[in-house]
């Protein structure tokens, strides 16, 4: 007789198949215990070890707490790596600990809803931003960190539409509507922090391992010590070319005016959105804008929305 | 090398897993390889990188699709965007077959990323048939189903895995990648002969074998994928190779991984068993083969 059909002869309380998986699936994403164990206890007072023997059956070697607690583990080794392969500069700026700690606040408050793990940290900058209890004393900076490393993330494998050559953008008129190629990403940061983060990735030493097996640290429990990163509106765009990533940093009218076309304006508003405020002379806006189309034709930036 | 309809009838070899340590390797020395099998999400994106090498790929060897997250024994449906991005991979691809593992790891929308056991159950039963089923008419390629390593049992159990599996397969008439890496796993976890579950397999239906290494803990042993086959993986592997015939064969190497001739060297060791197993190709054959 196997070990699963023994299980059943001991006339456990009949659960449905979709009992069984919400109940192990609130099991294994509770938070592990400062030293990586199951909690004793679910989020509402139930003792965890009566839990498991209501559907898991133990062995001769482990309890069904035991068994349940493998699979608890594994979660969060392999979701928290996931994100440090996705944050490295992040984790390094806020230190192991404290990444962790963020880390697994943001998958309590958003949990994994997508098949694919590359878009686990989809929504952690907007709860950075809410939450700036997690990143320590340089807030601003851990978000305008998360902000760049997302955008990589994004610049890597985002979606490219066949751009407009040099000779198309010439013939556009002021009513022309233009998009943004998917994998270019526009930000506006609060610190001049993309050296910063690409100083950090080379800092990092970074598993490549597709197994879920966890970062080994030195004594690094602690934040880095950074370097001095002035605190000075920047406005970056990251990118791919030739299937690399890049960034580039941008002047704040190129910038304003390549977020208006992203927002939907016609060329024509998006250019006079780019220039709202600024300082330069008008005399100079027209070559400008030739010098923008021209890189925008370059890097294949934007298309023709049909 | 004899195939199966579960295979596309497809005479493949033995392969190893696409892995991103070795792309240099791949594409400096363009080593000899029967195939690649590459993880489905790897490639489930839009642009960039990861599809030009795999274009690159394409152009140079056989490829077979495997994927970790179609979740066939979850309760709740698949993601239409998954299963959209799968189906644009697989005409990509040319995938002759495509495998998923027996197991469940979304409920609610809400995903953990495992592969978590299923209970052998009849509802569990259903629910897989129709969910591999959905997935299989909306591919339009032959889909088979993996067993998984598991470290826990349900109680509401009420059959063996095995026959779960057999009921599972004859019921959504797919096919079987069969682990016999995750067969020894789960039997030193669970306690029961691994023969057993090999012999018990319907051997007409297995359209893959995986092979790979574990780990071994003091109180139970994990499927990590970081260790070469132990000779008692390689047991399983001869008495499924002798019931199924030659099959297309895979080694896989997730977490430390070592160079590409390690690894590849490793993989062809399955080339004694295949070449010595008899080419069965009729039904009765198999049936023969297989007592």
């Amino acid at each position: 007789m196997s070990a699963a059909t023994r299980g059943s002869t001991e006339n456990p309380p009949r659960m449905s198949l979709l009992e069984i998986q919400r109940t192990m699936a609130t099991a294994v994403m509770m938070p592990l215990t400062p030293s990586e164990d199951m909690q004793p206890v679910t989020p509402d007072g139930r003792d965890m070890h009566a839990v498991a023997e209501t559907f898991i059956a133990p062995n001769q070697q482990l309890t069904a707490f035991e068994r349940l607690e493998l699979y608890n583990r594994q979660y969060w080794y392999r979701l928290l790596d996931a994100l440090a392969d996705d944050f490295p500069a992040l984790r390094a700026a806020l230190g192991p600990q404290r990444f962790e700690a963020l880390s697994v606040a943001y998958l309590g408050a958003y949990p994994s809803r997508s098949f694919s793990l590359r878009n686990l940290g989809s929504s952690l900058i907007p709860w950075m931003a809410e939450h700036p209890e997690h990143s320590g004393r340089r807030h601003r900076l851990a978000l305008d960190v998360a902000r760049i490393e997302w955008a990589f993330v994004e610049a890597f494998d985002n979606a490219q539409h066949k751009p407009l050559t040099t000779d198309q953008i010439r013939t556009l008129s002021g009513d022309s509507r233009l998009s943004l190629q998917p994998h270019v990403r526009l930000l506006a940061l609060d610190h001049a922090a993309v050296d910063l983060v690409l100083a950090l990735h080379r800092r990092q030493r970074r598993d490549s391992s597709e197994a879920g097996v966890r970062h080994e640290d030195s004594s690094d429990a602690a934040e880095e010590k950074l370097p001095r990163v002035s605190h000075r509106p920047s406005w970056v765009v990251a990118h791919r070319v030739d299937n690399s990533v890049y960034y580039r940093s941008l002047m704040r009218e190129e910038f304003l005016t390549l977020a208006a076309i992203e927002s939907g304006y016609s060329l024509g508003e998006a250019l006079e959105a780019g220039f709202v405020g600024t300082r330069k002379s008008p005399s100079r806006w027209p070559k400008m804008v030739e010098q923008w189309f021209a890189d925008w034709a370059e890097f294949g930036w934007i298309y023709e929305n049909s | 090398m004899a195939g199966n309809r579960f295979n596309a009838f497809s005479n493949h070899g033995v392969g190893i897993g696409l892995r991103i340590p070795h792309y240099e390797h791949i594409f400096s020395r363009k080593p000899v390889v029967d195939w690649f099998e590459i993880i489905s999400e790897n490639f489930m994106c839009d642009a960039g990188r990861p599809l030009a090498v795999l274009d690159d790929i394409l152009e140079q060897y056989r490829v077979v699709q495997h994927g970790v997250s179609m979740y066939f024994g979850s309760v709740t449906s698949p993601d239409s965007e998954h299963l959209k991005r799968l189906k644009t991979l697989v005409r990509r691809t040319k995938t002759p077959w495509l495998s998923d593992h027996l197991c469940w790891g979304s409920v609610d929308g809400t995903y953990t990323h495992d592969l978590l056991p299923l209970p052998y159950t009849w509802e569990a039963v259903d629910r897989t048939v129709e969910r591999v089923r959905m997935v299989q008419d909306y591919l339009e390629i032959p889909v088979a189903v993996e067993n998984v390593s598991s470290y826990a049992e349900f109680k509401a159990s009420e059959m063996t895995e095995w026959e779960f599996l057999a009921e599972v397969v004859e019921r959504a008439d797919c096919g079987i990648l069969l682990d016999v890496n995750n067969i020894y796993v789960s039997s030193v976890n669970h306690e029961f002969n691994p023969m057993d579950y090999v012999n018990a397999v319907p051997a007409h239906r297995v359209a893959q074998v995986h092979i790979a290494g574990h780990s071994r803990y003091e109180r139970y042993i994990l499927d990590t994928h970081d260790h070469p086959v132990i000779d008692p993986v390689w047991g399983l592997y001869a008495r499924a190779i002798e019931r199924c015939g030659p099959t297309p064969t895979l080694l896989e190497w997730d977490a430390h991984i070592p160079t590409f001739d390690e690894v590849h060297a490793e993989a062809k060791k399955a080339e004694k068993y295949l070449n010595a197993a008899p080419v069965v190709s009729t039904q009765a054959e198999l049936a023969e083969a297989a007592r």
